[in-house]
């Protein structure tokens, strides 16, 4: 069961963007770029993003920490390019419930994609602010938050 | 069988520890996690207890429960009797001179707090320095930052060598007449680290400066001798030495505490109230405002006939032995580095390995029914001095055994495995 349970939090396709993580760059020209940490396990990451209007042109990131949060980073990175900031909060939204376990999740993993991946999360309560630093981060630089975001 | 020889021919060999039999004084050593026997190496962070302790918590509860100090019925007469005998035991137990040098806290930090908030307050002044080291707790470093500020005095730190050691010359250079207080621990929580602490109270002594010591992470692992060290101050707290939480000694050479103001207002600490003036109490009931923590403390006087009872020159050598061990096996591992390789250690092994963060390394010991802690483990100017954002640290006590290192070292496998 414990070996089950790992495999359901490591997943191949997290500890293969833990390995080669999209997007990971410091980004010169960006318009926006917010620092997300988490103060209990040293996390630490910034996120850049190029807005044209409300679409976000390009997003990058680049820090240090967990599998879990470098990974969910790349990924997020590769899912918000080219939403407009609306389309990108909502999957913030759909993706915070699928880590915390909210009802109602499974039925539509589908049309998430690689944000599947993340739902062995809310087995382990201690990792969700791992896997949710680098969306609470977007959500900071989507409404040009000039502070620091902690997850705590 | 071979007939032992008699004891009195061997006075310097020490019995070996029964850890198997010491093992079944903790019922939850005998439990399991996630479907695998609890390998619990978490020690520094609190330590596993006793049943004698765990008996005293709920027999005070089912037959002796009333408040104390004041009552004249048979309960609260009891239970004055059994929560002072814990006051005796831990004079006893660290050795101090007197009953009245024992404050109860309810640990460590408040312990701390305590000197910082009376004697720091009242003693400081602005341009005034207070010395602390770059291995403290965040109980250590904190409530003196506040009380600098507070006063306009300012905190100066000794630096660590790569070992994780104290830099004596520095130590030696940074006394000044300027320093009203030094502040030390005993034990490091994040390195394991065990400072030359006689040494360097008497180096500050010979400058006419008090010493406050955190022995937090000193009394699971050794005997301490309060007059022998000749600490001014000593804080620890029951929980990280086999006893419950939420009670700890604050133990201050009287002297010193007679001329300190109290620390918190309330019942208990007076002798008499009235709305113009309010006279103090004695020691040690002065620092003890309110109802204190009466279960805890009887519990607290279980756990030092416990520990007292132990051979500690046999757990001295065990841990030892058994640190060795661990950081021998752990050091075989490729890619791992220890954190903290000081010549004098006690019960920590912290370390990184590359690549992989302390953090899914802990969730997958997790797995394998092994509590190791992973962060900064309150100590983040550590982790700055060493340019890791967090360790793994396992910590050990007495009846932790070297087949549960195998289970650490096996466990790392499955990190290696995971992240292959």
């Amino acid at each position: 069961m414990a070996a089950d349970e790992l495999r359901s939090l490591y997943q191949e396709i997290i500890l293969e963007h833990n390995k080669n993580p999209r997007n990971f760059r410091t980004m010169e020209d960006s318009d926006v770029s917010v620092e997300g940490y988490n103060p209990l396990c040293g996390d630490h990451y910034t996120v850049y993003l190029k807005l044209e209007g409300d679409v976000v042109k390009d997003v990058s990131f680049k820090g240090s920490g967990c599998a879990i949060s470098k990974a969910s980073a790349s990924v997020m990175s590769t899912m918000v390019k080219g939403k407009t900031k609306q389309e990108a909060e909502a999957l913030f939204e759909r993706f915070h419930d699928l880590v915390t376990g909210k009802p109602g999740q499974s039925a539509s993993l589908d049309d998430l994609g690689s944000l599947a991946a993340f739902a062995g999360v809310s087995e382990f309560p201690a990792r969700v602010k791992c896997a949710s630093l680098a969306w609470h981060t977007l959500h900071g630089a989507l409404e040009n938050k000039q502070e620091a975001i902690t997850t705590e | 069988m071979i007939a032992q020889a008699p004891f009195a021919q061997t006075p310097s060999k020490t019995i070996p520890l029964d850890v198997e039999r010491l093992r079944r004084d903790f019922p939850i050593l005998q439990t399991s996690v996630r479907g695998k026997p609890l390998v619990y190496l978490d020690n520094a962070a609190t330590t596993q207890k006793p049943r004698v302790v765990i008996d005293a918590l709920r027999r005070y509860y089912e037959a002796q429960n009333a408040n104390i100090h004041r009552g004249v019925h048979y309960l609260s007469e009891l239970g004055t009797k059994l929560y002072e005998d814990a006051r005796l035991k831990a004079q006893d137990f660290i050795h101090a001179a007197d009953w009245r040098e024992i404050i109860f806290v309810r640990g460590t930090t408040e312990g701390i707090n305590l000197v910082a908030a009376t004697y720091g307050r009242s003693k400081l002044n602005e341009g005034d320095e207070v010395l602390i080291s770059g291995m403290e707790h965040h109980s250590n470093i904190v409530p003196w930052q506040m009380v600098c500020g507070e006063r306009k005095a300012t905190l100066k730190v000794v630096p660590l060598n790569d070992n994780g050691e104290l830099v004596l010359e520095e130590y030696d250079r940074m006394l000044s007449s300027r320093t009203k207080m030094v502040a030390l621990a005993h034990v490091s929580n994040a390195l394991g680290t065990v400072n030359p602490l006689k040494r360097m109270i008497a180096m500050a002594h010979a400058k006419g400066i008090p010493v406050l010591v955190d022995g937090a992470q000193a009394l699971p692992h050794m005997k301490v001798d309060v007059q022998d060290l000749d600490c001014d101050f000593y804080a620890f707290s029951a929980h990280k030495m086999y006893g419950p939480t939420g009670i700890g000694v604050l133990y201050g050479k009287s002297a010193l505490l007679q001329d300190m103001p109290p620390y918190q207002g309330g019942g208990d600490m007076i002798k008499s109230v009235t709305f113009e003036k309010t006279l103090f109490n004695d020691l040690p009931y002065k620092f003890e405002a309110g109802t204190p923590n009466i279960a805890d403390g009887i519990a607290f006087a279980a756990t030092l006939d416990y520990v007292q009872a132990l051979d500690w020159t046999a757990v001295t050598h065990y841990e030892h032995d058994l640190l060795s061990y661990a950081t021998e096996q752990l050091s075989g591992i490729k890619g791992l580095r220890l954190i903290g390789t000081a010549r004098e250690k006690a019960g920590v092994i912290s370390f990184v390995l590359d690549t992989i963060h302390p953090h899914d390394i802990g969730t997958i010991l997790d797995q394998e029914g092994i509590a190791v802690r992973t962060g900064h483990h309150c100590a983040q100017p550590v982790m700055i001095r060493y340019d890791v954002p967090a360790t793994v640290r396992a910590s050990f006590a007495f009846y932790n055994t070297k087949s549960e290192v195998d289970a650490l070292v096996r466990g790392i496998g499955k990190v290696l495995e995971v992240f292959a």
